[in-house]
């Protein structure tokens, strides 16, 4: 077994159940902020995926697109914070 | 030897991003499951970029594999901060069974009077 085919085969699967496993849970959520932590849960897995497929095709040049994706993530979180705290829910 | 080394590390990496995803379906509560994505995710994402690293022969994908994992133990812990402080000022629920709780003890961060 190569190590090709242990990423197709293995490595890759899990992260994919992995990002199902949470996007169940952004489809439940009972609020919004699970919604919130399980979307960032989602890019945080995306910047994995692909760090392993840029191994697995020999292109580096996907790097570039994750650590973009790394402060993407950061500041939707931090945006959403930001306002979540601000609302009032009066009740 | 360098193949064994890439799967045992990509291996290790992608069962924390596993753990890490059951944690957030199956925890009963906001503050479990922000406790549990943080540390495990960044674990996992942290193993697959050194696996990177090993891979390519090259200055400048080390250099960027640096930069993310630097950028995400930078970023992951700021971000779980501001989105529990968030959550506890709108009074969301904690876990039935959860013991302890300082600030409402000390009545800190009771600030939705003030408008700030």
């Amino acid at each position: 077994m190569t190590l090709t085919t242990y990423f197709d085969y293995v490595i890759l699967p899990i992260l994919t159940l992995s990002v199902i496993l949470a996007f169940i849970r952004l489809y439940k959520g009972p609020q919004i902020f699970d919604r919130v932590i399980a979307l960032d849960l989602i890019i945080t897995i995306g910047i994995g995926i692909i760090t392993v497929y840029s191994i697995r095709t020999s292109q580096e040049v996907f790097l570039d697109i994750a650590m973009i994706l790394a402060l993407i993530a950061f500041l939707g979180t931090i945006a959403f914070s930001f306002y979540l705290e601000k609302q009032r829910n009066d009740d | 030897m360098t193949d064994i080394t890439l799967a045992i590390l990509s291996t290790i990496g992608a069962l924390a991003i596993l753990f890490a995803s059951i944690g957030i379906l199956r925890m009963p509560d906001f503050y479990l499951r922000l406790s549990v994505t943080v540390k495990a995710a960044t674990l996992g994402v942290g193993l697959l970029l050194i696996c990177a690293a090993m891979t390519f022969p090259d200055v400048s994908v080390t250099t960027k594999a640096i930069a993310i994992g630097f950028f995400l133990i930078l970023t992951a812990p700021v971000a779980a901060h501001m989105i529990g402080r968030a959550a506890y000022i709108q009074r969301v629920k904690t876990w039935k069974g959860t013991i302890l709780n300082d600030l409402e003890k000390e009545g800190q961060l009771d600030c939705r009077k003030e408008d700030f």
